[in-house]
């Protein structure tokens, strides 16, 4: 029932938060988050699954079932529990709710109770996200997220808010559509009356599709991978489907990008390594090159986009195209190394975007601008902030013990050997070139704003950031750093889950 | 259960509760023609649709109509019949009526000939428990014909407002001409079949050597029950009536009176022309639905999306959602065909709470002369901000987010037809949802994200209306509590579909 207390308690801490005065919202609202926190982390010590959730012979930490709608033959029930892919990622959710609630203190200055409320809420749906194993429900709580981001963008964004709010609602939305379509036209064709996705996985794999009189397995299964990996990809995002990101992220108030960033793109490769590359890992290894090359244009194209941006917020944004893009090499990988180092990378790219995302906001909320162009210098007058912005700007461009360098290395290693992917040491190679383009623009940006005479073209005074605005950053740095020296925290469970899945070969080094 | 057997006849007990009730205020209304006591006759209103919605409610639960309980009770020789299907709707058609008339206390604070109003409000909802029984053409006719002459007279009962009176006389004139083609359609297929009982004209149909005439009754009664459920191309008359009547009225009959038409439907359809023995005589009515359910939803869906008043978006989006509830007849051709005819019937289920609830919505903005467009709506949260949640609730619902009960029927809806083998129709549905949350947002926007503008600033100073806010609360915590609560209403609508399919 742990799981259970956690997304309840996360729940009806929403509706606390909402009832409560704005004086107060903030630091309710933070009081509240730590409750799931320290929950995740209780968890996390208590973690006692093997295996992957999917497959047959995992067992999951803290599952439980319980019946909700039958229709006719079929059942839909209530299925949660946490295997060592899913375990990470709540964890990061509730970590950086937490942070980003607190960051939210100084930016946040109207209508606060109903922001942390909204918050909160989005943390139910994200947890809810990670832990369900069961089609429908894991589906409701994938909707409820969108609910949230909308009004979290559309009331408290930047000047273009309401243009961006509908278009991430809308887009995501079709997405989901079309995943839903995809993944059930799957299901009604198995032997299997139920939506229970270790039963479907299981039954996927063991090949008992079958395909109405109108077509054929293949076909069927082609099909459903690709409107499933089109939907999927949207949320990733993976270029060509990546428009709506920028515009997400530039007007979202930072902790809202945080989130954005941090946690919300996962459910993208989060429901990739699920559904498309568990359930139908032998469509994604037949057309592991295709897939493999959207990876590596999401690389190299989102890098040469971050390179032209001047607003620093962008600038983060694309290169999260970027980052995704090495979670997705990983994946086609179908390697030890691959699919855990994307996993890691998630977890990793979590608190580094999360870390740079804030860094900027806090900048922004001294500075009131974003625009490379406009300030030159601030190291002397913030060092604290800036010296935090350097290290995570460090760990995104893959700096030895931290967590950003652990993950890509992980990558590149199972994307470099991978047999599944033919031609995989191109592939890498490419990708690779990604990090010389990230650390060109991360440097040339830093180099910028940070360094040099001090100028502003703003009537702002530049002031020394208030504590708890920095300290978040500086508490995202250490995770960072601790990932970093120690990637066994969570690596280690994560390639128990991975080893399990159909196609992945340990890899060097063993897989055990 | 009970110590005591109830008579046959008890089974009607919803209806002729709705009935009594109507007479009631007619007694009331004689023995003092000027009464304006407004808490009576809303009270008693309310009172006999509630009784009629536990009645139901009692049924629903001990069993009545299903096989395995206390079985199908047939009445009049037939005539009129008591299964799970006729239950779960009068379910509906109580829950909305009620709603209904707990707001029109307020809606009505000013006007004459109330006791008028809540009457043909009854006997409407007694032309709907009947439709939903009809087992033969002639009580489906009649009972069809009583719900009509209600409605026309209630869209145009604000007569000093100009709209209200024109949007009466043209749902009075279509509607008029669609029960002339409705009952001679009925006629042709006595003709073919030589009976109006609807399982004798199953029989019947299969010998028939006028298919000919059999098709075109059978072509001209699907156009009188799209009439009813407001189906494209007979949907013209919605978006007038509903922005023209009083917004109570426009949610009566944008949620019951199409749930209404739409059992009609599903057993004329089903139990009358049974598919498989006419596609064997050649008259394929699965293919007309399918086209019709397209065209419903993708032109009520961009219809909708084009308009600027909130209340003509909500009936074009109701005649998008009545393109949804037709996959339910239209795919029923595949396997598992009771789970997207179910599906169908729990979207229905849904729809009326959610569709009634927006419509109500509207009738607290008229209420507070707050204006009718997008624009007029900015805001509204800072003064109202617990009908705007509601609010919030019935959009997304209708839109088909989770977590409330519209996310249930429709996902369901659409995994049903895809279960059936039609996809494409399900792939449609899915468009057109994405084209929805367009607009449904736009409402949410306006109330939440926008700034408020000079109408909203100047309301909340007239006392508060209890009535409406009543109903768009328990409208809301229905739609909410009907996600958790899924299991009965699809366990039934599943039973209710599978004991009407062959």
């Amino acid at each position: 029932m742990l799981i259970e207390t956690l997304i309840a308690v996360t729940f009806v801490g929403s509706l606390v938060a909402f009832a409560a005065p704005n004086r107060y919202a903030g630091e309710l609202a933070a009081a509240i988050s730590v409750l799931p926190l320290v929950g995740s982390l209780v968890m996390y010590s208590r973690f006692d699954g093997s295996g992957n959730a999917l497959l047959e012979g995992g067992t999951l930490a803290f599952e439980n079932t319980a019946e909700w709608i039958t229709l006719g033959s079929y059942s839909l029930n209530w299925h949660v529990g946490l295997d060592g892919i899913s375990m990470p990622l709540v964890v990061l959710t509730t970590v950086l709710t937490t942070l980003a609630i607190v960051s939210a203190w100084t930016p946040i200055d109207e209508r606060q109770s109903q922001f942390y409320g909204l918050v909160l809420f989005m943390e139910a749906g994200l947890l809810g996200v990670f832990a369900a194993l069961d089609f429908f429900v894991w589906f409701v709580f994938w909707e409820a997220v969108l609910v949230p981001l909308y009004l979290l963008i559309g009331v408290w964004g930047g000047p273009r808010r309401k243009y961006a709010a509908i278009k991430v609602f809308v887009y995501t939305n079709v997405a989901s559509l079309a995943m839903f379509i995809g993944f059930v036209a799957l299901v009604f064709n198995l032997p299997v009356d139920t939506f229970d996705l270790p039963t479907v996985a299981q039954s996927l794999n063991a090949g008992e599709l079958t395909a109405p009189a109108w077509t054929s397995v293949s076909t069927l299964k082609n099909a459903a991978f690709l409107v499933m990996f089109a939907g999927f990809a949207v949320k990733v995002p993976v270029v060509p489907f990546h428009t709506w990101l920028p515009d997400a992220h530039v007007e979202a108030p930072t902790p809202v990008s945080v989130l954005l960033a941090g946690v919300l793109l996962k459910m993208g490769t989060y429901a990739l390594l699920r559904f498309n590359f568990t359930m139908l890992s032998d469509v994604a290894s037949a057309n592991a090159e295709l897939i493999a090359i959207f990876a590596v244009v999401s690389v190299i194209y989102g890098a040469l986009l971050a390179l032209a941006q001047q607003d620093l917020k962008r600038i983060v944004a694309y290169s999260s195209v970027s980052s995704m893009g090495y979670v997705l090499l990983g994946l086609v990988a179908y390697t030890t190394y691959g699919v855990g180092g994307a996993t890691f990378q998630m977890i990793s790219h979590g608190l580094i975007s999360g870390l740079m995302f804030m860094a900027v906001g806090v900048i922004y909320n001294t500075t009131h601008t974003r625009m490379v162009t406009d300030m030159s210098g601030l190291a002397d007058r913030m060092p604290v902030t800036v010296g935090i912005l350097i290290g995570g700007a460090f760990g995104y461009m893959g700096l030895p013990l931290m967590s950003g360098f652990a993950a890509e290395f992980f990558v590149f290693l199972g994307a470099f050997r991978s047999e599944t992917l033919s031609g995989a040491p191109v592939f890498t190679a490419v990708a690779m070139f990604g990090i010389v383009i990230v650390a060109g623009y991360l440097l040339f940006a830093m180099q910028r704003t940070l360094f040099g005479p001090f100028r502003l073209d703003t009537d702002y005074e530049v002031t020394r950031a208030p504590l708890h605005d920095v300290a978040p950053l500086f508490a995202l740095l250490l995770l960072v750093i601790a990932l970093g020296v120690a990637p066994d925290l969570f690596f280690e469970m994560i390639r128990d889950a991975v080893n399990e899945m159909p196609l992945v070969e340990a890899g060097i080094g063993g897989g055990n | 259960m009970a110590a005591y057997e109830l008579p046959t006849w008890a089974a009607l007990a919803p209806a002729l509760i709705l009935a009594a009730t109507s007479l009631v205020l007619l007694v009331v209304d004689s023995i003092d023609p000027d009464s304006s006591n407004r808490p009576l006759l809303a009270g008693t209103a309310t009172a006999g649709s509630l009784l009629a919605l536990a009645v139901t409610g009692w049924y629903l639960v001990a069993g009545v109509g299903d096989p395995s309980g206390r079985g199908v009770i047939e009445l009049f020789g037939g005539q009129l019949v008591v299964d799970r299907m006729s239950l779960l709707f009068t379910f509906i058609f109580t829950s909305v009526t009620s709603m209904v008339t707990v707001a029109s206390y307020d809606y009505l604070r000013d006007h004459s000939y109330q006791a008028e109003y809540y009457s043909l409000i009854m006997l409407a909802a007694t032309g709907m428990a009947t439709m939903a029984s009809a087992a033969s053409l002639a009580t489906v006719f009649v009972s069809f014909e009583l719900l009509s002459l209600s409605s026309y007279a209630l869209v145009a009962f604000l007569k000093e407002n100009r709209g209200s009176v024109e949007a009466g006389l043209k749902y009075f004139l279509i509607g008029a001409l669609s029960s002339a083609v409705f009952v001679y359609g009925i006629s042709l297929v006595y003709a073919a079949t030589g009976s109006l009982e609807l399982t004798a004209v199953a029989e019947a149909a299969a010998g028939t050597e006028l298919v000919g005439v059999l098709g075109l009754g059978v072509l001209m009664v699907l156009a009188g029950v799209a009439f009813k459920t407001a189906s494209v191309p007979f949907h013209f008359w919605a978006p007038e009536a509903y922005e023209g009547a009083p917004a109570p009225i426009s949610a009566f009959l944008s949620s019951a009176s199409k749930a209404a038409g739409f059992v009609v439907a599903f057993r004329v359809f089903i139990v009358a022309f049974p598919v498989e023995s006419f596609l064997s005589l050649g008259v394929d009515w699965v293919f007309a639905v399918q086209i019709l359910a397209v065209v419903t939803m993708t032109l009520g869906n961009f219809a909708a999306a084009t308009q600027d008043e909130v209340k003509r978006m909500l009936a074009y989006s109701s005649v998008g959602h009545a393109g949804y509830a037709l996959i339910g007849l239209a795919a029923i051709t595949g396997p598992n065909s009771e789970l997207v005819l179910g599906a169908g019937m729990m979207h229905l289920v849904v729809y009326g709470f959610m569709n009634t609830g927006a419509f109500l919505f509207v009738a607290l903005a008229e209420y507070w002369d707050v204006g009718r467009t997008f624009e007029d709506y900015n805001g509204l949260a800072s003064r109202a901000p617990v009908a705007s949640l509601a609010m919030t609730v019935f959009m997304f619902s209708l839109a088909g987010l989770p977590p409330f009960g519209g996310f249930a029927s429709k996902y369901i809806l659409f995994m049903g037809a895809v279960n059936a083998g039609f996809w494409w129709l399900a792939a449609v549905g899915a468009i057109n949802s994405a084209l929805s949350l367009y607009y449904y947002s736009r409402v949410v926007k306006a109330l939440w994200i926008e700034d408020p503008g000079d109408d909203v600033a100047s309301i909340g100073l007239r006392s508060q209306p209890v009535g409406l806010y009543a109903a768009i609360v328990v409208a809301a915590v229905m739609t909410f509590a009907l996600l958790p609560a899924f299991g009965p209403v699809s366990s039934t609508a599943v039973d209710a579909a599978t004991i009407l399919l062959p």
